[in-house]
């Protein structure tokens, strides 16, 4: 038995999503090997070596890889795969961009989002945005497979794996790169942040969000979230959204601001370790999961809590 | 040119879905069902491609039972020129979408497919990259925006962190994200007019593809319920509770 896990970086900086889709490549059992794609990331891989139980890392790099494109990534990993039992990829945006090409090639189911390994070939996701959780058995001989990084706890340091390049593949075809905006910001990054504020429509506009909701991070050394609602208003950038459509978290610390917690917000933080709400609606949904609940107008409450925070 | 919109009949996205209690599925009986919403924004993107003169003909084509005749009626309502319908009763895998819809393709040839990112019930995520890479065709996720120019298209993607902008020739597989648009409601003489336009039922049996399911669903279990907590006094009082009981500050 051999699996492969696919990194996730930024530009050479290796996400601790890699360290927890070893954890659930190593539940699986048997070999663990990692391959890093990308443009200029041999740190990524260095960092990737350090993982507790990796056999070895590999290392594709090109132009097309860089730009993480799904063609130029499937390219890459198919070949591999005469070599590998399993492939787990993070399920972040990118992972779910290429993973399901590589099964489409393989002629293999894709398992999207394993929130658990029960057994090497018996896997539980969530399912109808998290109000369900299936348990699917595979006996097909290959698996191809994304991993929610947040259900499964980070793989320690003190690998000390080989790194050896492979062959970068046939790039991206047809398909070409042509610009990419990314956001810069000091704070953590959402999924992997052990704190996140989220504010919701309450906030009524985009200057009221930043007023309220990013000093109260920034104090915390948090994340910042938004509810659909909150996106689709223009108050909070898309890349903020924290639910079934965006993203899932499951920090330390949730706190929910001005939001109601509709359905679809709710799957995408309900294993928080600690929800805190604050809402002036008492019997808004949120109160239903929020650990410690706070019925009050945000605009006075949030400033208190910045008091109480000293 | 020909557009191509894939669309699935779903539970309704408002409805909260109730596992069966022998866990064998989720209950859908006498259930609401809809479009699922990524599909409604596909549709959406479809008949405005129309309405600027890039496409000229949209197809909307569901997997599924005979009822999905009314979610290919809603794409009719909302502006597609016709529908087919490749009818069964089973419940396909993303993989075996795929390769129906593969097999659609080969018979209609359309230059572009507009499709959702996602179906709301098995949250697969898939069904188009895997299109994609069977037919060979360049794949553009995620879409938050569509131009077509000459034989080109140019897609902006949600990413992680931000947008990417990538460009590809046509034929390409899109699949929508939220923000590509907000689609329209159906107004009252287009659902009528709508009953009149051409929708064609096919067999499944008659594309020759194997859609046995590859996964065994051992079974649908209920998440863990979270139990609601406490109600503090006031901003201090919660902080003391979150540094002293919760111990996360």
């Amino acid at each position: 038995m051999a699996v492969l896990v696919i990194a996730d970086h930024t530009g050479g900086a290796l996400s601790d999503n890699t360290h927890k889709t070893v954890s659930a490549a190593k539940a699986i059992g048997g070999d663990i090997d990692i391959l890093v794609t990308g443009k200029d990331c041999k740190s990524a891989a260095e960092a990737a070596a350090k993982i507790e139980g990796v056999r070895k890392v590999l290392l594709a790099q090109s132009d097309d890889l860089g730009h993480g494109l799904a063609e130029a990534i499937e390219a890459v990993v198919v070949p591999l795969m005469s070599g590998y039992d399993a492939v787990l990829t993070p399920a972040t945006s990118q992972g779910k961009n290429f993973s399901p090409r590589i099964a489409a090639k393989l002629d293999v189911s894709h398992i999207s989002d394993i929130v658990e390994v029960v057994d090497a070939s018996t896997f539980v996701r969530p399912i109808y945005a998290g109000n369900a959780l299936e348990t699917v058995q595979s006996s097909e001989a290959k698996k191809v497979i994304t991993v929610r990084p947040t259900a499964f706890k980070a793989a320690g340091e003190g690998g000390s794996a080989s790194v050896e390049d492979v062959d970068a593949g046939a790039g991206a075809g047809a398909t070409k790169f042509v610009t990419e905006e990314i956001v810069k910001s000091e704070r953590p990054e959402l999924t992997g942040a052990k704190i996140v504020v989220s504010g919701g429509r309450a906030m009524g506009s985009a200057e009221e969000f930043q007023k309220v909701i990013e000093p109260l991070a920034d104090r915390l050394g948090a994340a910042v979230g938004a509810s659909r609602a909150a996106v689709d208003a223009g108050y909070a950038p898309n890349d903020y959204q924290v639910g079934q459509t965006g993203k899932v978290v499951a920090p330390e610390l949730y706190i929910a601001i001005g939001i109601s917690g509709a359905i679809q917000h709710l799957a995408g933080m309900k294993d928080s370790k600690v929800i805190v709400a604050i809402n002036k609606d008492g019997d808004a949904p949120i109160f239903q999961v929020a650990d410690y609940g706070l019925v009050a107008d945000y605009k006075a409450a949030v400033p208190e809590l910045m008091t109480a925070l000293g | 040119m020909k557009v191509l919109v894939p669309v699935k009949r779903v539970i309704d996205y408002n409805v909260k879905p109730r596992v069966k209690s022998d866990e064998t599925g989720v209950d859908l009986a006498n259930v609401k069902m809809s479009m699922n919403p990524f599909c409604e924004i596909a549709v959406e993107e479809a008949v405005r491609l129309k309405e600027k003169g890039v496409v000229t003909e949209v197809v909307a084509v569901s997997i599924g039972p005979a009822q999905a005749q009314e979610t290919l009626r809603t794409a009719l309502a909302m502006g597609a020129d016709r529908a087919i319908l490749v009818q069964t009763d089973a419940d396909l895998e993303p993989l075996a979408v795929a390769k129906v819809l593969k097999a659609v393709i080969d018979e209609e040839s359309p230059n572009l497919v507009v499709m959702g990112k996602q179906a709301i019930d098995g949250d697969n995520n898939a069904t188009g990259q895997m299109l994609s890479a069977l037919l060979g065709w360049p794949q553009a996720s995620f879409a938050s925006k569509l131009e077509i120019a000459g034989d080109k298209a140019t897609v902006t993607r949600e990413v992680d962190g931000g947008l990417q902008t990538i460009e590809a020739p046509l034929p390409v597989i899109i699949t929508a994200d939220l923000r590509l648009n907000e689609p329209r409601y159906a107004s009252l003489p287009n659902i009528m007019k709508a009953k009149k336009k051409p929708l064609d039922a096919k067999d499944i049996a008659s594309y020759g593809v194997d859609i046995a399911p590859r996964l065994k669903v051992v079974k649908v279990a209920e998440p863990p319920k979270r139990s609601g907590g406490i109600k503090v006094e006031n901003a201090a009082d919660l902080v003391a509770k979150l540094k002293n009981e919760a111990g996360v500050l």
